[in-house]
């Protein structure tokens, strides 16, 4: 039952994904990314993650994706004024994607695949175990994390102030 | 998982979802009737007593009308628009614990759709999807009116819904836990959180405002300046469906803030009617006082519309982001500071 529901949630996850970088519409684009991003939202449920899950729905699917569709709703870019490109960078891009696909390949042939990891606590994902582990043994890393992301706030907030004279 | 808990769960399902239909419906005739009270009119009173069936014609008018797509949208988006609106603000309702749970004979059946450990978070996640339903079909329209509505309602939500974040974070610090079912529990009587968050839940409220597009803040559907907002081009009952969902939205949200502040479907002396009133009609008054404070925050919505003209646009941005984030961060401050000495002494 659960493997199924995995696989099916998972095929739905490709699909989806594909179908953002098939549509030629932009906003079409970031639509699909909202629904790959749900279907995330959905595994997460499945690894009995309900935190993460509730964070995934709100932070990407609610905030940052808004913020996606906002800039690209505003630019208004549609299929009329996006430039031709010619047929040599088309050419070029097709062997740039093979030389990529070649070199993830050969990487992964050479990594060795890890044992399967086995939790030992099934409700890490609850929200009080979460919090205990967070505010417990990874403490530093937390903080940290949490101090790069102030720092590139104070970062987008100084790029877009103008000098003053 | 047994027989009779699914068919609990649906029953309750089918009873919450008809209420919420059924108050949407009837505050499109109660927002008219208290919009003619503060402006001394008399309101609908044509359609069967004192007007009582309004909602019905109204609702009837809706459907009969023709439907009309633009040739020049994207029609598929243009028709998922307004059902997303619907449906997310149908879905909020059901981590919301409507009464204390009933017993029938050994049975004990709990009032609320599910009890998840994550309850407001679930609630803010589906507030903050509320608004690709405005987004998707302002831009579907493809009307640079209907465009700008759904750019505004955007960056409003975003904004807003910061501020929001931060004034649970305070509550939560209270509350030690995000179950909405503990949450009410905790405030038997009259503990009611909103005498221990009072600056919390101002911040709230007025939040909550800016989340359901609703006067003072109903900027994304500001008539003088967008026509009819984002649904300029809509019509029939997709037309409906928007102005549907602005009611449901209000009532959730009534809802969630009579949850989290003023106690839920507790009163003070429930005790002794408990003892009294048996374990089904007991819990059932809970309930009864729980829709009153519905109602209370309903007509509150209203009365605010009626009184308040609305923001200017930089108004509502300078308010939200100087004036109501900082005050939040200071609420958070101030009670961590406060719960740090309690737990000393």
């Amino acid at each position: 039952m659960g493997t199924s529901v995995f696989y099916f949630v998972a095929a739905l996850s490709v699909f989806f994904s594909l179908m953002v970088i098939f549509s030629k519409n932009p906003v079409h684009s970031v639509l699909y990314l909202i629904v790959t991003f749900f279907t995330f939202t959905v595994h997460y449920i499945l690894l009995n993650a309900q935190f993460l899950a509730v964070v995934n729905f709100i932070v990407y699917m609610g905030a940052i994706m808004v913020l996606f569709l906002f800039v690209l709703m505003l630019l208004n870019l549609n299929k009329e004024n996006e430039p031709l490109k010619s047929n040599l960078v088309k050419i070029v891009g097709v062997i740039a994607g093979c030389c990529l696909i070649v070199t993830i390949m050969g990487s992964l042939k050479a990594t060795s695949v890890s044992d399967p990891v086995v939790l030992t606590n099934p409700n890490l994902g609850l929200l009080k175990n979460l919090g205990k582990e967070l505010f417990g043994p990874f403490m530093l890393p937390f903080e940290l994390s949490s101090i790069l992301l102030l720092t590139a706030m104070v970062g987008a907030v100084l790029l877009t102030k103008k000098e003053k004279v | 998982m047994d027989i009779t808990f699914v068919i609990e769960k649906f029953i309750l399902v089918t009873i919450i979802f008809a209420i919420s239909l059924v108050i949407a419906m009837y505050s499109t005739y109660a927002e008219r009737k208290v919009a003619a009270f503060l402006q001394d009119r008399l309101g609908p009173d044509r359609a069967g007593p004192f007007g009582m069936l309004q909602p019905l014609a109204d609702g009837l008018k809706m459907f009969m009308k023709e439907e009309i797509i633009p040739t020049n949208s994207s029609k598929w988006l243009f028709m998922v628009g307004p059902g997303l609106a619907m449906l997310t603000a149908c879905i909020g309702t059901a981590v919301i614990p409507w009464g204390s749970a009933i017993t029938i004979g050994d049975r004990i059946v709990p009032l609320q759709v599910a009890d998840i450990n994550v309850g407001i978070l679930y609630i803010f996640g589906v507030v903050s999807l509320g608004v690709y339903g405005v987004m998707i079909g302002g831009w579907a329209s493809n009307n640079k009116y209907s465009l700008l509505s759904a750019i505004r309602a955007a960056s409003q939500n975003i904004s807003y819904e910061i501020a929001m974040g931060l004034s649970i974070i305070a509550l939560l610090l209270v509350t030690n836990t995000m179950s909405l079912k503990e949450i009410v529990e905790q405030q038997h009587g009259w503990h009611w959180n909103v005498l221990y968050q009072p600056l919390g839940f101002i911040i709230f409220i007025v939040c909550s405002f800016a989340e359901t597009n609703r006067a003072p803040f109903d900027l994304p559907e500001c008539e003088t300046e967008l026509i009819g907002g984002y649904h300029t081009e809509y019509s029939s009952m997709k037309l409906g469906f928007y102005l549907f969902a602005e009611y449901i939205n209000m009532f959730v949200s009534s809802a969630v803030m009579a949850t989290l502040y003023f106690g839920g479907y507790n009163y003070p002396g429930m005790d002794w009617v408990l003892v009294h009133a048996g374990p089904v009609i007991g819990p059932l008054i809970g309930t009864v006082v729980f829709f009153m404070k519905i109602f209370t925050f309903i007509f509150f919505f209203m009365w605010v519309r009626w009184t308040i003209p609305r923001f200017r646009y930089d108004q509502l941005m300078h308010l939200g982001w100087k004036g109501l984030i900082p005050l939040a961060i200071a609420n958070i401050i101030i009670t961590g500071i406060v719960i740090a000495i309690i737990e000393k002494f």
